[in-house]
């Protein structure tokens, strides 16, 4: 990826930081013009919830360029603590462990391997929560 | 707005064209729709692809198509919609004859998957979804389909062995016909035993990587009346969704397909169930289930039952992918639609071999764009 | 040195990763004898995590004990030898990822094993001269050994996280006093441009391990008058189980002060993250008013020793993350062929 546009995505990759809609609370990862839920214009900085539930999940076995070191990898759909769904891939566990509304948690870590010169991008996957 | 009518088709076979370029296949099937419909020459050329900037590094297609059949000066363009592209070009192209500035529109489809590796064609696909995020977990299109997939299953009163018979479908109707990419039959237990892409999702569930090119040559109502060719009357209407289906109400109801569906009826003027055949979006097979229960052909959960029934077999109440769909006559993306109206095209002018489905009226080409964040209807009716 | 008595930890943090690899697994690949090997199992960091990765789950378990906000952070120092870029800062990606500065100092220091401890140094200072409020220090590292070589047994991936301020009563320990020692001792070494290190063998045994960390526990009970009566837990740094024994053996310090913070028996040798994660796990088990007594050592060579006390602090912050026995019981195993998978031993071209 382009260099300005991963790091002009970072506070949202990395800790999961965006802009909420001041009229119906929708979530944006970036600061939009209006919003596409109820177009205000009106938004506040906020963090996501760092935890959710597994909604989905599937093993993807052919990946997409960058991600072939990394792959079969478990691609999932989280439902955070407020309501906010993310599709991420989630990591520290294998296929037969999962289970729908596992309770899942936030990691960082790296999210495509890439050539030696390249910049190394990072950003948040999910893992059962640790207690 | 006047009456646009379809009045010529040109394909090539969908294939793995290893010698042969993106250009020179469009221009194969360009050439070969102005044949068809016999005009000699057209006020509009528009040019439906997806991913010639990466695959190619080509862009400008509109230009080097015009150049390419020997048309130069006649405007010229590009539309994108991701895969759907080609309707994408079909919609603008019968805008322009509707609006009467127009007589004669050429609409060309086109796309060159085997230039890229298989990891670049996926990566290729998934700009369709939001890449700054969504593609940066390293989901890919298939990915996102097998988990509306588990979705389905779980929500619905369905089974992985009723959402697997659509390929089985499809490739029963692909059997023999020339310009098909895989024109053979498969068994359901064939397509349960391939191995998992994403699972539940199976590979013989999924369309495979090809190469193809498919025309239409559109004209208005002064030309239509001059010219001996076959026509059909063409509606279309479109409409757009969430880029990601899990941040819609339902993500297991494709809303846009909905909205265009009924739309394009309207415009047409006839009722869902004067709809003889239907041209799906089976990129996948939950694809294919999802979009006959958005667009109201079945029941949620009913649609694989309804396949197992045999509704949409050449026979049945909706015939479905009359020459093999997405998965068997292949999905050249910019491309697709534009295959789909014409193999439409060719069953309403009674042009479809073999594969003919008599008796019937009026038919439906139902094109997506990522996990139908674009949807294109197209109604085709006899003239 | 003088003694301090005005910066404590105000939150801790240790990070491993899920996968372990068994020492009879390697073995298995180059025919060691089982009564040889170093430890019982090590962690292996997965194929997407790095130092820096490791930096931020520490970092993010410390911040939570701590309950400040990042923004107060002013300066962010990590300790490692396996930085992801030879050039480009690992705190920058750390602070960025906790969502600390820009008004933050950050920089990574590297001295083998004992880069964390250098680390925690480097902040203590820094609040200790009233320059910042909070500090965080992180030893992180994805350790790597020669395929076949006697560290591949041990090298293991880790990462241990500090939160440090001002004392007061929310701390859950005060940093009493700390030294090092340090001479031009090469033991242990990696090139610029070579992907695994050279070490000396037994020469990293006796001159260097033992002589630095026993030089320094004496020089700072000398200095800052404290007797080995006085901890309640002593922590070493532990490239293997054998050397840490030995050298409490030498001090005269029982073993039942040391096994609390000996974790490398079945989490390896974390380098940077490696005599911290014993403090981690130490932090996770004492009572207030217990003294710890930490001595690091790196190659190189050098040892760092702190004494901390224990506050009451502890009680309340130590359960607002998971413990490090959580983590050391999380773990799935993997095979040789995995390990090499995921440590990029596979040569991809």
């Amino acid at each position: 990826m382009r260099v300005p546009r991963y790091w002009r995505n970072l506070p949202f990759i990395y800790r999961l930081s965006g802009w909420r809609c001041v009229e119906c609370g929708a979530f944006h990862p970036v600061k939009p013009i209006v919003c596409s839920r109820c177009r205000s214009s009106e938004f506040q900085e906020a963090e996501l919830p760092k935890t959710g539930r597994l909604i989905a999940y599937t093993v993807l076995k052919s990946p997409p360029k960058g991600y072939e070191e990394q792959a079969p990898y478990i691609v999932g759909l989280v439902e955070l603590d407020d309501g906010t769904r993310l599709i991420s891939q989630i990591v520290d566990v294998s296929e037969d462990e999962l289970k729908e509304d596992m309770r899942v948690e936030a990691v960082f870590r790296r999210l495509r391997s890439n050539d030696e010169r390249d910049v190394i991008e990072y950003g948040y996957k999910f893992r059962p929560v640790i207690d | 707005m006047g009456r646009v009518y379809v009045a010529g088709v040109g394909l090539t076979k969908v294939a793995e064209h290893w010698e042969r370029s993106l250009e020179n296949l469009m221009a194969e099937a360009a050439v070969a729709a102005v044949r068809d419909a016999g005009v000699s020459g057209v006020d509009a050329i528009y040019v439906g692809n997806m991913v010639g900037e990466v695959l190619q590094e080509q862009a400008h297609l509109g230009a080097i198509i015009s150049e390419a059949i020997g048309m130069n000066g006649v405007p010229a363009f590009r539309v994108e919609a991701s895969e759907a592209s080609g309707a994408a070009a079909l919609y603008s192209a019968s805008m322009e004859i509707a609006a009467g500035r127009a007589d004669a529109v050429l609409v060309v489809g086109g796309e060159k998957l085997s230039d890229g590796l298989a990891e670049e064609v996926e990566s290729a696909l998934m700009m369709g979804g939001r890449n700054d995020q969504v593609a940066a977990a390293g989901a890919s299109f298939l990915s996102l389909n097998a988990l509306l997939y588990r979705l389905y299953i779980r929500h619905h009163d369905s089974s992985e062995e009723e959402v697997a018979m659509f390929p089985v479908l499809s490739h029963e109707h692909a059997a023999g016909v020339p310009h098909a990419q895989y024109p053979f039959k498969i068994t359901l237990d064939k397509v349960m035993a391939s191995p998992y892409v994403a699972k539940p999702l199976r590979r013989f569930e999924t369309a495979g990587i090809g190469d193809g090119a498919a025309a239409l040559l559109l004209v208005g109502e002064r030309l239509a009346g001059k010219l001996d060719s076959p026509k059909t009357e063409l509606h279309i209407a479109a409409s757009t969704d969430y880029l990601s289906p899990f941040d819609r109400e339902d993500p297991l109801f494709f809303s846009a397909l909905a909205r265009a569906a009924n739309e394009a009826l309207r415009y047409a003027g006839i009722e869902r169930g004067e709809i003889g055949i239907i041209e799906l979006h089976d990129a996948t097979s939950i694809m294919a289930a999802l979009s006959l229960e958005s667009s109201g052909f079945s029941g949620k959960g009913q649609a694989g039952k309804m396949a197992h029934a045999g509704e949409f077999n050449l026979n049945g109440t909706y015939p479905v992918n009359t020459f093999g769909g997405l998965k068997a006559r292949g999905h050249p993306i910019g491309a697709t639609a534009i295959y789909q109206v014409a193999e439409l095209h060719l069953q309403l002018t009674n042009r479809a071999g073999k594969n003919q489905v008599d008796g019937r009226k009026a038919g439906m080409a139902q094109s997506l764009g990522g996990v139908a964040a674009t949807a294109v209807v197209t109604v085709l009716k006899q003239a | 040195m003088v003694r301090v008595d005005d910066v404590a930890i105000h939150g801790y943090g240790g990070y491993i990763p899920v996968y372990r690899i068994r020492a009879v697994e390697i073995a298995k690949v180059w025919g060691t004898d089982e009564r040889e090997l170093p430890v019982e199992e090590k962690t292996v960091a997965g194929p997407d995590e790095d130092a820096a990765t490791m930096s931020v789950e520490a970092a993010r378990y410390a911040l939570r004990r701590a309950g400040i906000n990042p923004k107060q952070i002013g300066a962010i120092h990590v300790g490692s030898e396996s930085k992801p870029y030879a050039v480009k800062p690992t705190g920058t990606i750390v602070a960025e990822a906790i969502g600390a500065g820009p008004k933050v100092s950050a920089s990574d220091l590297e001295f083998a094993c004992k880069a964390g401890t250098e680390a925690l140094q480097f902040v203590a200072g820094l609040v200790s001269s009233g320059r910042i409020e909070y500090g965080l220090a992180i030893g992180a590292d994805t350790a790597q050994g020669r395929p076949g070589d006697a560290l591949e047994y041990t090298a293991a991936s880790g990462a241990a996280a500090f939160v440090v301020g001002r004392m007061d009563e929310r701390a859950v320990a005060a940093m009493e006093a700390w030294t090092s020692y340090v001479t031009d001792t090469p033991d242990f070494w990696r090139r610029a441009h070579e992907r695994y290190p050279s070490h000396t063998a037994r020469f990293t045994g006796q001159p260097a391990y033992f002589r630095h960390i026993i030089g320094a526990v004496k020089q700072l009970l000398d200095e800052d008058g404290y007797s080995l009566d006085d901890v309640d837990y002593v922590v070493f740094h532990q490239p293997n189980v054998k050397f840490p024994l030995a050298a409490a053996k030498a001090l005269k310090i029982p073993l039942e002060k040391l096994k609390t913070g000996l974790v490398s028996g079945f989490l390896g040798n974390t380098y940077a993250a490696c005599s911290l994660l014993g403090l981690v796990r130490v932090l996770d088990h004492a009572k207030p008013g217990e003294r710890i007594l930490l001595a690091s050592y790196g190659s190189g060579a050098g040892s760092d020793a702190y004494i901390f006390r224990v506050l009451d602090g502890i009680e309340e912050k130590r359960d607002k993350a998971p413990r490090l026995d959580a983590l050391i019981e999380r773990k799935r195993y993997v095979s040789y062929a995995t390990y090499a998978r995921f440590r990029g031993k596979i040569n991809m071209g």
